[in-house]
């Protein structure tokens, strides 16, 4: 193994707090080894930062595992590092070269502001499901399998939606910081199934109303978050939000202060 | 949860104008106004090629749409459809690039292509473009176009193209046209939400031949004049 390490030079984004100023900081990442994740080698940095006395960089990260969302950076220009659909943790230094510099950066938007070094807070995205990312039905406790039936079709469309991990690395890629791909995902995934029908056109409506509140950009389709999406979210999703968007314009009654019934 | 309902943009008013998404609907369907404007522009200057009698017939056609009036009516329209393509333009760039204060030192574009990225700069050149079109082949403003007579289309058109600074101008300007239709074309079938994994090929080969026609047959016009076989 040893004879296959890496050295490579990392230029990082440093900042104390929310108020800092921030600035790009250079460290040398000795004797890497290409079967070490982006994370790992980061937590090596950080060990060696630790026994000079100096702070080690903040990042994000929970599982590890490509699932959680928590982790993303900005690796080279490209959200979640060089290779497809993979998120930063599933990214093993295997895919850089000996002598590489690389250039790390927390995602960037105004809707992400940046609390630590390379850490985010993704609060924004947190509002924009609580507007009406969800039914609000109580569906009580597991149901039988098959009890509402659903077409294969439809039920891998929306498992696609259903895919996003919330990582933010489409706000990342955007342009236009936009949240586009992210929000006609959260809509898609219940837009497609029964259970989300009731509350669809409403669903829409909010989310986007949340989303222009958290100041993130519009969509001018570039395609650059279906490109960075580590999980494969397609364009389609927008194009649906845009349709269920003209409906609710059109459609959209405000809830009524007196509610009907018996 | 006070601090959500304390930041959750629910007000209950109707927000299709303000709303990023209502505002993009705006443009996409004003910007497709004006393809179907500058395709028909485009083929029905097509009747230079039947010479100059032609030309000017299909010009006091248009003039004459219902008694004079027509063409009024059709202007202020057009001008309707540019002030809403243009403030919707301006005021989604402004929120978009104020949703990034702080930009990346390094930046790769993975799908991004040409067009797309230029569209903000093809659209002030098109703007000077439509500008400096209408003083030279409409108004007839002496500077650009000496000899201009009204009812004379084809007149003012040949002697127009004739000019060589004119004729390059009209010409990089119809390929700043061609790159933001080409764009233009799929972002508005993507923004009235027309995907579907069978017809997304289709629609961005519709937006290429599309743009590509028009253009072709706008810079026809100069190249014809320059080369003589208009006269």
């Amino acid at each position: 193994m040893s004879e296959h390490t890496k050295n490579l030079t990392l230029k990082i984004w440093r900042q104390k707090s929310a108020r800092d100023e921030g600035h790009f900081e250079t460290y040398q990442a000795n004797n890497i080894s290409p079967e070490m994740s982006f994370l790992e080698m980061l937590d090596v940095i950080n060990e060696e930062l630790i026994h000079k006395g100096v702070e080690p960089i903040t990042m994000d990260h929970d599982c590890r595992e490509g699932i959680c969302g928590a982790c993303g950076l900005v690796i080279n220009g490209r959200p979640h590092g060089p290779r497809e659909r993979t998120t930063t943790c599933q990214l093993h230094m295997r895919s850089f070269r000996d002598g590489d510099t690389i250039t790390i950066e927390p995602f960037r938007a105004k809707a992400f502001p940046v609390i630590k070094d390379l850490m985010i807070d993704r609060g924004s995205m947190e509002r924009i499901i609580a507007a009406g990312g969800f039914i609000t039905a109580p569906t009580g406790s597991p149901r039988d399998a098959n009890a509402l039936p659903v077409p294969k079709t439809c039920a891998d469309l929306a498992m696609d939606a259903a895919s996003c991990i919330g990582c933010g690395a489409c706000v990342a890629a955007c342009p236009n910081a936009s949240a586009m791909l992210f929000l006609s995902a959260k809509v898609s995934q219940l837009g497609l199934l029964p259970q989300g029908q009731p509350e669809r056109l409403t669903r829409v409506r909010d989310m986007i109303a949340q989303m222009d509140a958290e100041q993130f950009g519009a969509c001018t389709n570039f395609a650059e978050c279906e490109a960075v999406c580590p999980k494969g979210v397609k364009l389609e999703h927008i194009a649906r939000m845009n349709r269920d968007f003209i409906k609710s314009a059109i459609l959209y009654r405000p809830p009524q202060a007196s509610a009907g019934g018996a | 949860m006070p601090i959500l309902d304390m930041t959750l943009a629910r007000d209950g008013k109707v927000y299709f104008w303000t709303s990023s998404v209502g505002r993009k609907l705006l443009m996409a369907i004003t910007g497709f106004a004006f393809v179907a404007f500058v395709t028909i522009h485009a083929l029905g200057n097509l009747t230079a090629y039947m010479g100059g009698s032609a030309m000017n017939a299909y010009a006091a056609f248009l003039q004459g749409m219902a008694h004079g009036g027509g063409i009024w009516v059709f202007r202020f329209v057009m001008l309707a459809i540019f002030l809403i393509h243009a403030t919707t333009a301006i005021s989604l760039t402004l929120d978009n690039w104020a949703a990034r204060p702080k930009g990346y030192r390094e930046k790769k574009p993975q799908a991004a292509n040409w067009a797309s990225r230029s569209m903000r700069y093809t659209a002030i050149i098109l703007a000077a473009f439509i500008i400096c079109h209408l003083l030279h082949l409409t108004v007839g403003w002496r500077v650009i176009a000496p000899g201009f007579a009204h009812g004379d289309a084809y007149g003012n058109f040949v002697r127009g193209f004739q000019s060589w600074p004119i004729s390059m101008f009209y010409i990089i300007a119809n390929l700043c046209l061609g790159l933001h239709i080409w764009h233009g074309i799929w972002s508005f079938s993507q923004t009235l939400g027309w995907a579907h994994p069978r017809y997304d090929a289709l629609r961005r080969f519709l937006a290429a031949v599309w743009s590509l026609l028009v253009i072709c047959v706008n810079i026809s016009y100069p190249i014809a004049v320059l080369s003589g076989l208009l006269k």
